[in-house]
């Protein structure tokens, strides 16, 4: 359980996936990723091993928790699926904004 | 982070150039590793540039924020010595320049300087690129010198997080089309550079560059190089239109431009009127910001220009001369001078607040409120739509072509002539500038001096946009009873000389 602040990376332990942090709930999450937690960037990953039953993650997408408190974006792709308190995460649909620069 | 995700998604797309000779994506990174290193070991504390936009811009400033080191773009029209008291302000650091701006500095001991060609040097000396980005979203990542109204120049900071927040906010990465181009034609130093170059990268979009614009040029590339969409200053539109236009029945138009995009002041009505008809297909979109905020914080997208175009209700109808509606990201509030919120349709102060929200000056006291709103010095309102409508700055900067002009440096070059008893700058409404400079000027008895002395004497000392546009001699100059020059009853008794188009 940790708290994800927003511009906070969190690595996979058990894949290639790395993600950055959009939007955190006020309360600590379990975030997972290939069904293991995962760790702040840059430090010693957990032991477990690879769930790799789901869609695995994709670069540069947007997954969010049932309730829209919690969105993460993929910065590297792996193999594991992420989940939030034993939930699977959705990949969110783009909204795109005119470009504007 | 940025152009390492753009790197591993799409690393052979061109990133800027022509399709056939452009740098890719890839090369981009390799180049941006390779300026890291060479920034590292120059012990410079910060990455400065005094160039014209190149490719070595993306490579610059990534480069830069890879070695965790602030990147300064500088305004390469500065004269000699404004250029030098920056470069006081910046060093030791290590500055994109050519061989001939070099011979322009004077203090070259404490400025490593670096050329165009050494950072795309493709068979330079090989170095070993190091992967350890830095990662802290505290770091400074832009300083960007602002022109400030009492003439020295402040440095807003950057830092990471805000542009990191304001790219994932408001672009989807990869969201672009392989075919897609985008023209920018503003320069590196200010905000609309470096966020284009961001945002584009993040986007996926090969970016073309203009360096120093000029319309028929510009018309030229979007033809030539099939771009679909870009950027321009309210000037720029003015010239485009009348180029444009001055091609008559036969001009073959812009039929490849899908989207363009305008801010950075205010807009004539009859410029945009005139761009929708010539330009049918191209959707338009006005967009609002400041350095401050990360650039854009509030747009009006192609469908509310096409709305608000078409209707006969006079409320919407007007949102045409609004910058549309805040980001979802961003809140936008409308205060009085004591920071009390407003209610929709009363004008008083644009505050803004969100991730992106810098409002922070290098050695000064932060500017945000302690709930994070940022008091933008700008005057406006919100209708109860939500749409905001910009009528100014506050304070007195004379904003001409897009570009901030203090008034109290070119006063100050007035009140040197020996006849000069007093003078004031102020920007009267122009249609072409968005506002022209007319200085007001009061003689001792029994002086003369000539209109072409005085604005002459102006661009002697001081950059060419500087020199007053009218000279207009008056018995005295309005103050009130502390002193205080009042620039808003000169520009009453001086608005004549405008061209009446709103400002």
């Amino acid at each position: 359980m940790a708290l994800l602040k927003a511009g906070g990376r969190w690595a996979s332990s058990v894949c290639d996936t790395e993600v950055i942090v959009v939007k955190g709930p006020e309360d600590e999450v379990s975030l997972t990723c290939g069904g293991v937690d995962m760790v702040e960037a840059g430090s010693d990953p957990v032991s477990g091993e690879l769930d790799d039953s789901g869609d695995g993650t994709q670069l540069g997408k947007r997954y969010v928790d049932d309730e829209d408190t919690l969105e993460v974006l993929c910065t590297k792709p792996g193999a594991g699926s992420l989940g939030a308190n034993g939930n699977a995460l959705q990949l969110k649909d783009a909204k795109p904004l005119p470009a504007s620069d | 982070m940025l152009l390492e995700m753009a790197a591993g998604g799409f690393g052979d797309r061109v990133a800027v150039g022509s399709l056939g000779d452009g740098l890719t994506v890839k090369q981009i990174f390799d180049h941006a590793g390779a300026a890291a290193q060479r920034f590292r070991s120059a012990n410079a504390e910060n990455v400065a540039m005094i160039d014209i936009t190149s490719p070595s811009l993306p490579i610059c400033l990534f480069g830069a924020s890879w070695a965790g080191l602030p990147f300064v773009p500088l305004n390469y029209r500065l004269t000699n010595q404004e250029l030098d008291a920056l470069l006081e302000r910046i060093s030791p650091s290590i500055a994109l320049m050519q061989p001939e701006t070099q011979e322009r500095i004077s203090n070259t001991s404490k400025i490593h300087s670096v050329t165009r060609d050494d950072l795309v040097a493709s068979n330079g000396p090989e170095v070993e690129i190091s992967t350890d980005w830095s990662m802290d979203g505290e770091d400074t990542a832009i300083l960007l010198f602002t022109s400030g109204t009492t003439g020295e120049p402040k440095a807003a900071v950057l830092r990471q997080r805000h542009l990191v927040s304001y790219i994932l906010g408001s672009v989807e990465f990869m969201g672009a089309g392989e075919e897609e181009a985008a023209l920018i034609s503003v320069p590196p130093y200010h905000i609309a550079g470096i966020a284009a170059t961001l945002s584009n990268l993040y986007a996926g979009r090969r970016v073309v560059q203009l360096p120093e614009f000029d319309a028929e040029k510009w018309v030229e590339l979007v033809r030539s190089e099939s771009v679909t969409s870009a950027m321009v200053v309210p000037t720029m539109l003015s010239r485009i239109v009348e180029y444009l236009v001055s091609e008559g029945q036969d001009s073959p138009g812009l039929p490849t431009l899908r989207a363009l995009s305008y801010g950075g002041g205010k807009m004539p009505q009859p410029t945009i009127e005139t761009a929708l008809e010539l330009l049918p297909d191209t959707n338009f979109v006005n967009a609002y910001g400041l350095t401050e905020t990360s650039s854009t914080v509030a747009l009006l997208g192609p469908e509310e220009h096409r709305e608000a175009f078409s209707s006969a209700d006079e409320s919407v109808r007007r949102r045409i001369s609004s910058v549309g509606r805040p980001l979802p990201t961003i809140e936008v509030s409308i205060r009085d001078e004591e920071g009390n919120e407003l209610p929709s349709d009363e004008s008083g102060e644009i505050w803004v607040r969100g991730e992106q929200v810098s409002g922070e000056y290098k050695g000064l006291q932060l500017t945000l409120t302690e709930d994070g709103w940022f008091p933008t010095h700008d005057g406006g309102w919100l209708d109860n739509e939500g749409y905001l409508f910009v009528t100014g700055r506050i304070d007195d900067v004379i904003v001409k072509g897009g570009q901030n002009i203090s008034p109290g440096e070119i006063e100050e070059v007035l009140l040197q002539h020996s006849a000069v008893a007093d003078a004031a700058a102020i920007g009267v409404p122009d249609q072409q500038w968005g506002e022209k400079i007319v200085a007001a000027i009061v003689l001792h008895q029994k002086q003369e001096v000539g209109e072409e002395e005085l604005k002459d004497s102006v661009k002697e000392q001081l950059r060419s946009n500087r020199t007053p546009d009218e000279i207009v001699f008056l018995d005295e100059l309005p103050y009130n009873e502390t002193g205080k020059l009042l620039r808003r009853v000169l520009k009453e008794q001086l608005v004549d000389l405008g061209d009446g188009s709103t400002v």
